[in-house]
Order: structure tokens, then C-alpha cells, then sequence
């Protein structure tokens, strides 16, 4: 069954070469003259007058807290799906109360106002 | 000759034989979807071009044919620019992490019956693993960059396909409820019957809901803040340039054709005929052209390539909070009611897609 997974791990191994056989193809071929202005960070002309690394909107990261909590629950889903026809409906009982109780935390996000930007 | 050179492969381990055997069949996926790539680049020029009534490029070549050897060449021969505060080994690490995720997701699409490089059966859980990792390519981008608008643009981009990755990852869990498989070619034979047995009937809100995201997840308009010329110039790869930029830009198109090629699997039958059982696939020497086959599959990709492009040329491009709002407050709640609806569907027993 494991031998099914084997053209992936090649292919892997090929897209991995093929991209930076393309990246080194381009670093060889192309010209290098770089000078100061040319390798500065792009910023409309003028020079930058403090490192980019700044900070940056908290709701980023609760945006990324809140993707974790789905996206754990859609991996929950998919093993369920999958045998939904062996477990009939108290299978799909027990996960309609799984997701009533996700809906909740949904609902209480949403009213919060963890959903607003601006 | 030929008798030598068979005696001489199998003359060869078996183990040796097998990769080579892989590696000719990867050769085979990648060259045309390189070259698709490059042509969808074309396709895309002059579909806009034909929109805003002007012709596209029509100079290189025969109607501009040869446009997109041109560009690779000179993208080829480029300076690849590398700004002095970046993190170097990041920065040049990143396009290629954007690419190969990119390229391996299509190890496990089916073409056509059977024709499928690994025919594993987590093969849908894989696509949604490895597309995911593309934003790891781009977010290490725009860090490793050290510009404001590379920054500012990966910081976008990691937020908006985080978001539609939910909303896509539900209506995967409707395609998996109907289809009861989690391997692409199990998921088009259970479509098989026609072309009202097609899972696009009883999920299409999940379908739209799927290339609503597919759409926003690929940053392309009108999603693209992460790019949003007007706002951030050219967002998380603004100081590529070169081969390091044509690998983003390969990579995008890889990723659309993909989501085109994923959409037509999951809700439009893949290779399965429109006209699957109908007296059309009986007329001799024309049938086999009604009959399933990959030309259907390559057809419903390129319908939804020609999507992508129709966005691009009449959608003008979502502010951000819309998109925020669109994938957590619309899209995400569409999914769960049809999933709630579909599962009291099979709880009552009502199947039509059985």
C-alpha cells in the first residue's frame, strides 16, 4: 500500500530540482552589476529610512488562531465523511452536535467582533 | 538493436526500472503543464486584450504565438536581483518552495480512467495538504525580502488563504460525504451515469463556494490584494526579479490550473462525456469523441481557466475587509448550512447522487 506513495515522494524530488535547477539556470545566466541603489528595498524612489520588519496588526494573528480551530475541526470531517455509510445516523447525531458546538464558538466570534477589520 | 535494448532493461533491477519508470511518467506531467503554463499566459493577454477591444500580443511570431518563448527567454536571461538587507538563503528559497508544492500536487490527479501517476487513496487529503504549503513559500518571501510592501503584502496573503482554506476544506467534506472516497478517480466514478449524476446538481453551492476560494486562494483577481498594483506594487514578490520572479509566476499559473483541474474533478465528472449513455456514443468512427475520455477533462479545465481570465478582465479587485468579510462571513456559513443539509439528506436516506 505504501508503494502507492512512492511517485509522490520522486515527483516531490523532482519539482523540488526542477526549481532550483531553474533558479540557478537564471543566477547563471542573467548579468550581475548590483550597486547600493539597485539592491535597496524598493520604496517608491525614496530610501528607507528604517528596517521593514515592523510590527503589524494583531488580527493577523487572530485570524490565524481562529483557522487552526476550523481547520482541526475539517480534519475531524474528513475521516467521517469517509464512513459515513458504516456509522449511519448516529454517526451523524454525534457530529451535528460536534459542529452545533463549533457553530457556537462561530457565533460568539462573529458577535465579538473577531471578524471586523476596520 | 531494439532486442539488446530490451534485454538490457531487463537486465536492469527492478528497483532501478520502477523510478525510471516514474521519472518518464513525471517528464510526461510536467512538460505539458509547463507548457500550458506558458500558453495560459498568452491565452490570458489576449482574452483581456479582446475585452478592452485591442488585440493582445500579435509581434512575436505568428499572431504572437511565440510570445511566451520570448518572455521565458528573456526572463531567463535577467538579472537576478538580490537586495542587500534580505536574508539571502530565504529569499532564495522561497520561489522554490512556492513552485514545487505547486508541480507535486498534480502526482496524484486522474487524466482519464486509470491514467493517474499515484493512485493513492488519501489523494484529496494530500491535494489539500500540499496546495496549503504554497503560503509558507510566499509568507518566507515577503519576510525574507525586507521590504514594507513584500511584508505588508505576505502578511495579507497568509491571512486571506487561511481564510478560504476553510471554506474550501467544508465544501471537500460535502464532495467526500457523496462520494464516500477520499481517491480522485473513486470521486469522478461515483459521478459516473451521466451528466445528471454529476456532483455539481446536489452541491452546487459548494461548488461555487469551492471556486469562490479556489480563486482567492491562488491571489488572483479579483482577490489579488497580495499583489494590488495600485496599492502595494507587486506585494510579496516585488523585489524578485528574473528566473526567482518567473518561478512565482509559474507557479501561480500551476496552482489556477490545478484549482481548474480539482473543480472539474470534484463537481464535473472529470473525464466523464456530457453525453456518457446517450445514442451520440454509438455513431461510429465519431463516438469515441462523445465518449468519456481525457479531451473532456481538458476541456472543463479550460472553461475554467477562461473564468479565472473572465474575472481578471471585469471584476474590479475586492477591498480587503470585503474579502475578510466574504470568506469568514459568507462563504464559511453557506458551507455548513449545505453540509447540515446534506447530512439530514442521508440521515432521511435521500441520495440522489447514489
Amino acid at each position: 500500500m505504501l508503494e502507492a506513495y512512492l511517485p509522490i515522494l520522486v515527483f516531490l524530488g523532482v519539482g523540488f530540482v526542477l526549481a532550483t535547477v531553474l533558479l540557478v539556470l537564471g543566477l547563471l545566466l542573467g548579468p550581475n552589476r548590483s550597486y547600493p541603489e539597485k539592491d535597496s528595498p524598493f520604496e517608491c524612489g525614496f530610501a528607507a529610512f528604517e528596517d521593514s520588519r515592523i510590527k503589524f496588526d494583531v488580527r493577523y494573528y487572530l485570524v490565524a488562531i481562529l483557522f487552526i480551530i476550523f481547520d482541526l475541526e475539517i480534519a475531524f470531517l474528513f475521516p467521517w465523511a469517509i464512513v459515513l455509510d458504516k456509522i449511519g445516523v448516529f454517526g451523524l447525531v454525534s457530529m451535528g452536535i460536534f459542529l452545533g458546538i463549533l457553530i457556537l464558538g462561530f457565533i460568539y466570534e462573529w458577535k465579538k467582533g473577531a471578524l471586523e477589520w476596520e | 538493436m531494439i532486442e539488446s535494448l530490451i534485454s538490457f532493461w531487463a537486465s536492469l533491477p527492478i528497483a532501478l526500472t520502477t523510478v525510471i519508470v516514474i521519472l518518464l511518467k513525471i517528464v510526461a506531467i510536467i512538460l505539458p503543464l509547463i507548457l500550458a503554463v506558458a500558453y495560459t499566459t498568452y491565452a490570458e493577454r489576449k482574452v483581456i486584450g479582446y475585452m478592452q477591444i485591442r488585440m493582445g500580443p500579435n509581434r512575436v511570431g505568428p499572431k504572437g504565438w511565440l510570445q511566451p518563448i520570448a518572455d521565458v527567454v528573456k526572463l531567463m536571461f535577467k538579472e537576478v536581483i538580490i537586495p542587500e538587507k534580505s536574508s539571502r538563503f530565504v529569499f532564495l528559497f522561497a520561489p522554490i518552495m512556492v513552485l514545487a508544492p505547486a508541480l507535486v500536487a498534480w502526482s496524484v490527479i486522474p487524466f482519464a480512467d486509470g491514467m493517474v501517476l499515484a493512485d493513492v487513496n488519501a489523494g484529496l487529503l494530500f491535494v489539500l495538504a500540499i496546495t496549503s504549503l504554497d503560503v509558507f513559500g510566499v509568507i518566507l518571501a515577503g519576510w525574507a525580502s525586507n521590504s514594507k510592501y513584500a511584508m505588508l503584502s505576505a502578511m495579507r496573503v497568509g491571512a486571506q488563504v487561511v481564510s478560504y482554506e476553510i471554506a474550501m476544506g467544508f465544501a471537500l467534506v460535502g464532495v467526500l460525504m457523496a462520494s464516500n472516497s477520499l481517491n480522485l478517480s473513486d470521486i469522478v466514478n461515483a459521478q459516473a451515469g451521466g451528466i445528471d449524476n454529476w456532483f455539481i446538481w446536489p452541491l452546487f453551492g459548494l461548488f461555487l463556494v469551492y471556486f469562490i476560494s479556489g480563486v482567492a486562494e491562488t491571489n488572483r483577481a479579483p482577490f489579488d490584494v497580495a499583489e494590488g498594483e495600485s496599492e502595494i506594487v507587486a506585494g510579496f514578490h516585488v523585489e524578485y526579479a528574473g528566473m526567482a520572479f518567473a518561478l512565482f509566476f509559474l507557479a501561480e499559473y500551476a496552482s489556477m490550473i490545478l484549482i481548474s483541474a480539482l473543480t472539474s474533478l470534484m463537481f464535473l465528472g472529470g473525464w466523464l462525456s456530457p453525453f456518457e449513455g446517450t445514442f451520440l456514443v454509438n455513431i461510429p468512427a465519431i463516438g469515441a469523441l462523445f465518449d468519456s475520455g481525457i479531451h473532456w477533462f481538458l476541456i472543463k479545465i479550460m472553461i475554467f481557466l477562461f473564468f479565472y481570465l473572465w474575472f481578471r478582465a471585469t471584476f474590479p479587485r475586492y477591498r480587503y475587509d470585503q474579502i475578510m468579510r466574504l470568506g469568514w462571513k459568507i462563504l464559511i456559513p453557506v458551507t455548513i448550512v449545505w453540509l447540515f443539509g446534506e447530512m439530514v439528506a442521508i440521515g432521511l436516506g435521500w441520495t440522489p447522487w447514489a
